[in-house]
């Protein structure tokens, strides 16, 4: 048998790591060769993880060529667009519609929006095979613990592979706390058999842009005392004291309109004001 | 840990580990570094082996090299880079040799997954005339760990054993053996040998030389030659191997397993044997330009990449370009997502010493750690990060040229500041450096996984043993202006920070908490967001913590946020800055 590729996708402390470990084990365990990779470092902080598994009566790379595994599982869909390149043409996608909005991408102090991609598999149509998409962490939070996901997902991932459901067993239980054994295998058998979701059932994460709004920050020089109160808490930095120590505006463009200088002022010194013609009129 | 079947599935840094064993190691050294970190921390399970955390990678050498002249089978673990640190023992130890064998494993990171350069270990091997073997899976990994003691003793050097992160990190099918048990030999005092005075020295660089010759020879037993299709023979070692194997399966393949020195004549009469010569080698053209020293005519780096790890795909594009294979369908392109940076963690103790430098303005530099994250938005909050221990003395430098227009601050973590810190900051009292430097203790080495170090209190067994004092140490060495804090404490930690850079001359604050994820995962009561007091003043959002997201709410045009009460940590940082106090603890049911 020429080499099985599988590439499994997510998010660090999603299991990611855990399941390729359980997948390499049960294709030992029916006696293939078997080689499986995965990046450590970085990925442990909130970042991507991928890992790659190969077996077959032969494997030499241990990284899967782009655009030939068998199999792709996303642990949450972002990650599975990421990893898209590697699937071979007509290859099975696996994934959770579980969607983890990344906080280093709530950043946009303008516009306020968040460039997740819609979770929808239409958009990626004819470039895979059958595409599973199932609730994964719900099944997992329905049988007791969320974080048998990954099982949820080893369990649809099965279903694209040619290992029996002893060398699965024995692998989750091989590699998964002892405690979590029973949950885990029986999170992989709902996974063989958890429904395709229609995506249209599932709601919008509600972060698209929004209008944007110009603020000016006006500050009544005959009442501020430079205290520093004001450049202490604005948490855009758009307030400072200057060598002289005297208040200066540093960055206007900055300003979000939150009004924490103006509500903090103990002397009333500084007003935010939208201006004229921007989008809500003048205050 | 240590297994009963025949075959098991183990990692590169695993199956070194158990080759290590097999062969009789006796003692092991090493400082944590990705991707090498995992060989000491599998080797530790195993029994007779004293394996124990360096306070740097200079000491795990000089730990290892005496272990071996006292007559113990010897191992030294790093990344690339360390081998930097241990350069001055490592270049001189190829000089005194050894006495029971010397295996110094060094694993390169191509592509940087997780360093700050991608040095090539096998210019360490020419530059130190010392043997390297490069394995391509992980079978290869434990075999070569085993061979590299044989070599050792076998030509007296030590022997220089190179993973990369794509052998360290990957699992394959290992079979076992048993351990062979190598008696201490005893140390037997040769000062002509081990006394580098520049007499003897000058002694010892001719039997080097020697020694390459034989080695040279001895390089040709350990190629591999297969496949019928002469067209093109290729030269090649370690996981490239496996890719040339994946893209060409019938052609000539001569695998090296020890890539320096190079068996150049055993080469020259493979390449006699095929149409057109190509090295494939990952980083630097070492093989390639040894080759063509020796006149032997050969294609390679005009083909594939100097700079990053090789893959099966970029492997094909190289022979796509010779002409060798069809060139691949276009590359597919990935969807549009969303970018996912990593962060520092929920709760991390980090947070608030760079917060507060953000606030208070100051040149920053950085050093090599988790909180090297601090680097990214939204703390951004760290001009430089180099190498291990480079922030103080760099911030030396820095307030000396009189060119930086804020107040300079050096930040270090605990292990790094024990690894590469100490000199510096005795070199920053000694000439008065108008710094401060911020220690940012958590007890731990966090960033490859939570290993102990002389600060922790207790060693890589387990075992407890005396800790550094890290405050007693800065007096010790002259601080006067020494602040400990508690970086929970927001507003402590930033008078804290604000008083020592108000501080004239070198000025030391010690933040104090214990990582979240080690040694122990700390998870107190999270917090929650009371979404009708929330303004969205974004003071919580610019924590960076990734526990803290945006939601579909707005007020007056901005997001507000809400809290994973999953991730929380319940560290209170974000309470303690929320203007309207929208951020309250979990109350548990029925309280």
């Amino acid at each position: 048998m020429s080499a099985r590729g599988v590439v499994l996708a997510g998010v660090g402390g999603q299991g990611v790591v855990l399941a390729s470990a359980v997948l390499a084990e049960a294709a030992l365990q029916s006696g293939f060769e078997v080689k499986q990779s995965e990046v450590h470092g970085m990925a442990q902080r909130g970042g991507a993880v991928v890992s790659h598994i190969r077996y077959g009566d032969t494997v030499a790379s241990p990284i899967v060529p782009l655009a030939t595994a068998d199999v792709l599982a996303g642990f949450e869909w972002a990650e599975a667009l990421r990893w898209l390149p590697y699937l071979a043409p007509g290859g099975a996608l696996v994934v959770d519609a579980r969607r983890i909005v990344p906080p280093g991408a709530c950043r946009d102090h303008r516009r306020w929006g968040v460039p997740y991609p819609p979770l929808d598999p239409t958009s990626i149509a004819g470039r895979t095979g059958a595409v599973v998409l199932i609730d994964a962490t719900g099944i997992a939070g329905t049988l007791g613990n969320v974080k048998a996901a990954n099982s949820v997902v080893m369990g649809a991932v099965s279903r694209f592979l040619d290992l029996s459901d002893a060398a699965w067993e024995k692998a989750i239980a091989r590699f998964v706390p002892p405690r979590t054994v029973d949950l885990n295998i029986e999170a992989f058998h709902a996974g063989q058999q958890a429904e395709t979701l229609d995506p249209a059932d599932i709601p919008e994460l509600g972060l698209d842009p929004l209008p944007e709004r110009h603020y000016h920050i006006d500050v009544n020089e005959a009442w501020c005392k430079d205290c520093g109160i004001c450049p202490s808490i604005c948490p855009e930095f758009c307030l400072a004291l200057d060598d002289a120590h005297r208040l200066v505006v540093v960055d206007e463009e900055a300003c979000t309109g939150c009004r924490l200088c103006e509500v903090l002022c103990p002397d009333f010194a500084i007003r935010i004001v939208t201006p004229v013609g921007a989008q809500g009129g003048a205050r | 840990m240590i297994e009963t079947r025949e075959r098991a599935l183990l990692s590169g840094n695993e199956a070194i580990a158990r080759g290590a064993w097999e062969a009789g190691v006796r003692v092991a050294s090493a400082y944590p570094g990705t991707p090498s970190t995992e060989t000491l921390q599998a080797l530790v399970t195993y029994e007779d082996v004293d394996t124990r955390w360096a306070t740097n990678e200079k000491v795990a050498v000089d730990v290892a090299l005496g272990a071996s002249l006292g007559g113990a089978r010897a191992l030294a673990v790093m990344k690339h880079v360390g081998l930097n640190v241990a350069a001055d023992t490592f270049m001189t130890a190829a000089y005194t040799g050894v006495g029971a064998g010397l295996v110094i494993m060094v694993a390169d990171d191509p592509g940087m997954h997780s360093s700050q350069n991608e040095q090539d270990t096998r210019l360490y091997a020419r530059m130190g005339l010392v043997p390297l073997l490069e394995p391509s899976d992980s079978q290869e990994a434990k075999d070569f760990t085993k061979l590299g003691f044989e070599v050792s003793e076998r030509f007296d050097t030590p022997v220089l054993l190179r993973s990369t992160t794509r052998i360290s990190h990957n699992r394959g099918i290992v079979v076992l053996e048993d351990r062979a048990e190598v008696p201490v030999g005893g140390f037997h005092p040769d000062p002509s040998k081990y006394v580098m005075l520049p007499a003897y020295a000058r002694g010892r660089h001719p039997v080097v030389l020697e020694r390459l010759t034989r080695l040279t020879t001895y390089a040709e037993e350990l190629v591999t030659e297969e496949g019928a299709d002469t067209r093109v023979g290729i030269v090649t070692a370690g996981v490239p191997y496996q890719y040339v194997k994946e893209v060409l399966p019938e052609a000539r393949i001569l695998k090296l397993g020890m890539t320096f020195p190079v068996p150049v004549e055993r080469i020259r009469s493979f390449a006699a044997g095929v149409e057109r010569l190509v090295v494939v080698e990952e980083l630097e053209p070492f093989l390639e330009e040894t080759l063509k020293a020796a006149g032997i005519h050969v294609e390679g780096k005009a083909y594939f990449p100097r700079t990053g790890e090789l893959s099966p795909d970029l492997v094909h594009d190289g022979f796509a370009a010779l002409g060798l294979v069809e060139p691949r369908s276009s590359a597919p392109t990935p969807p549009p997502t969303v970018v996912r940076p990593p962060l520092l963690c929920a709760g991390c103790p980090h947070t608030v010493p760079y917060w507060s430098l953000k606030r208070l303005g100051a040149v920053v530099t950085g050093d090599i750690g988790c909180y090297t994250l601090a680097a990214l938005e939204p703390l951004a909050t760290m001009d430089t990060c180099v190498s291990m221990g480079a922030s103080i003395g760099m911030a030396t430098g820095l307030a000396a040229s009189g060119g930086a227009d804020k107040p300079v601050v050096a930040t270090i973590g605990d292990s790094t500041f024990l690894h590469g810190g100490v000199p510096a900051l005795m070199d920053a009292v000694y000439n008065q450096a108008d710094i401060t430097v911020v220690i940012l203790d958590n007890g731990t080495v966090a960033m490859t996984g939570g290993q102990e170090h002389p600060g922790t209190g207790r060693t890589l067994s387990g075992e407890e043993t005396r800790a550094v004092d890290l405050p007693a140490l800065c007096r010790a060495i002259g601080v006067d202006d020494l602040h400990v804090v508690d970086p929970y404490d927001v507003s402590a930690t930033l008078r804290a920070i604000e008083q020592a850079m108000a501080h004239r001359g070198p000025s030391v604050v010690i933040t104090y908490r214990p990582c979240i994820e080690a040694p122990v995962r700390i998870k107190d009561r999270p917090f929650w967001v009371d979404a009708d007091a929330c303004t969205a003043c974004q003071l919580c959002m610019n924590l960076g913590c990734p526990a803290i997201l945006w939601t579909s709410e707005t007020f007056e045009g901005r997001r507000k946020v809400t809290i994973d009460t999953e991730m929380c940590t319940g560290c209170t940082l974000c309470a303690q800055l929320c203007p309207p106090r929208a951020i309250l603890p979990v109350q548990e049911v029925g309280s």
